[in-house]
């Protein structure tokens, strides 16, 4: 095949094409991975019983809002990696931060409890619940979000992954929480951080083999 | 900015709004440059011409399928730099090439090369013939003989958004028997 025609070909009666496409279409991915995660917590796991006291509304609330934050810088880093040579939007290093915060918080948390809590403060009931729960609920918003990122082109397949893996973490984190009864900074640094950080591993493994283009 | 830059960038702004001689020219244009790029490349592995061709249209195909993912509030050299280096590398690792490309080149990628007669290794009408009937139909009528998609729709029996989703699933199968194509040719 010559190539002025295949150049003929592709622009015969070429389509207008629509504006903010991939933003578009990873938001959309995201919030039905949020959708979905929480729906599966309530058929799963159900929400705290004690939802009713002001201390369970606050620690729910905080942990939520972590989550979230994570989720939010993630997905702004995403749309970018999602577009090719992209050179707007935020840095990976902004990944990091709402990490760093709440080890912080746990850390001087603990500094301000005498040692002998510090073991059910970190470990809580529920350690291997929460391990367990949010990279299983965390699968399906994960094949969502990767099928968002397909339609677009990333090129760094790795890291398109793992941010992608991220999100469905900390989706999944989110959902997690409304049915989490451990209210202590450092279980939420420990194990919400590292089973989000596992989700992200699992995402950078993955990524080459589902984003391939 | 340089004055290439410029005019590309301008050129793929009226694209994206259906401008089909706009487009045709930012194709013919980019892949002279994708040529050059291309064939400086694979020299350094030894691979030929016809190898260039392959890449070059494999690149075009792509620029054509992910061009929504192009943000016109950003330059266009690095978005297609980064189309034409993530290809190379695929193509190279498909073909069992230690693939090592530096990076930082985007002049290069705005490099020079207008033998717009060069020929792939691909067979266009044998590639159509793999497809199913009514995606190779639309693809026929609208991007090689330049019918509109209503004239398609009636010839297909198809509804024109039938047809408009055939051309682009069809053009999406090409790119795939392409890359597959070279797979078994040269691995």
């Amino acid at each position: 095949m010559r190539t002025d025609e295949l150049v003929a070909m592709l622009s015969a009666n070429v389509e207008p094409v629509e504006r903010g496409l991939v933003g578009r279409a990873i938001a959309i991915a995201v919030s039905a991975g949020a959708v979905i995660a929480l729906g599966l917590m309530f058929v799963g796991l159900g929400v705290r019983a004690d939802i009713t006291t002001t201390r369970a509304v606050i620690f729910l609330l905080l942990k939520v809002a972590f989550a979230l934050v994570v989720v939010g810088v993630a997905v702004r880093y995403l749309t970018r990696l999602a577009r090719p040579g992209a050179q707007q939007g935020i840095s990976p290093f902004t990944i990091v931060l709402p990490f760093a915060v709440i080890a912080l918080l746990g850390a001087i948390n603990l500094g301000n409890t005498p040692s002998a809590h510090w073991n059910s403060m970190i470990l809580g009931d529920e350690w291997l619940e929460c391990l367990l729960s949010i990279p299983i609920i965390a699968i399906v918003p994960f094949a969502v979000t990767i099928f968002a990122v397909r339609r677009a082109a990333p090129t760094n397949l790795v890291r398109a992954g793992a941010v992608a893996g991220l999100i469905a973490g900390g989706l999944s984190a989110m959902a997690y929480a409304v049915h989490c009864t451990t209210d202590s900074l450092p279980f939420v640094a420990v194990w919400y951080g590292a089973t989000i950080v596992l989700c992200t591993l699992a995402g950078a493994a993955l990524g080459p083999r589902l984003l391939r283009w | 900015m340089t004055t290439a830059e410029t005019e590309l960038k301008a050129l793929m702004v009226a694209s994206l709004g259906g401008d089909a001689a706009s487009y045709r020219l930012l194709l013919d244009r980019l892949s002279g440059r994708l040529r050059a790029y291309f064939k400086g490349k694979l020299a350094r592995f030894g691979r030929g011409a016809t190898e260039a061709e392959d890449l070059v249209q494999e690149v075009l195909l792509a620029i054509h399928l992910k061009r929504h993912t192009y943000d016109t509030g950003e330059p266009l050299t690095p978005w297609v730099h980064t189309i034409a280096r993530y290809k190379l590398i695929d193509y190279l690792r498909r073909t069992r090439t230690a693939a090592n490309v530096p990076l930082n080149e985007e002049s290069e990628v705005l490099a020079h090369d207008d033998n717009a007669g060069a020929e792939s290794s691909h067979d266009i009408r044998k590639l159509l013939g793999q497809l199913p009937e009514k995606v190779r139909c639309s693809i026929e009528c609208v991007k090689l003989e330049g019918r509109s998609v209503a004239e398609a729709a009636q010839r297909c029996g198809i509804s024109e958004s039938g047809v408009k989703i055939n051309i682009h699933r069809g053009l999406r199968s090409l790119a795939a028997f392409i890359s597959r194509e070279t797979k078994i040719e040269n691995g």
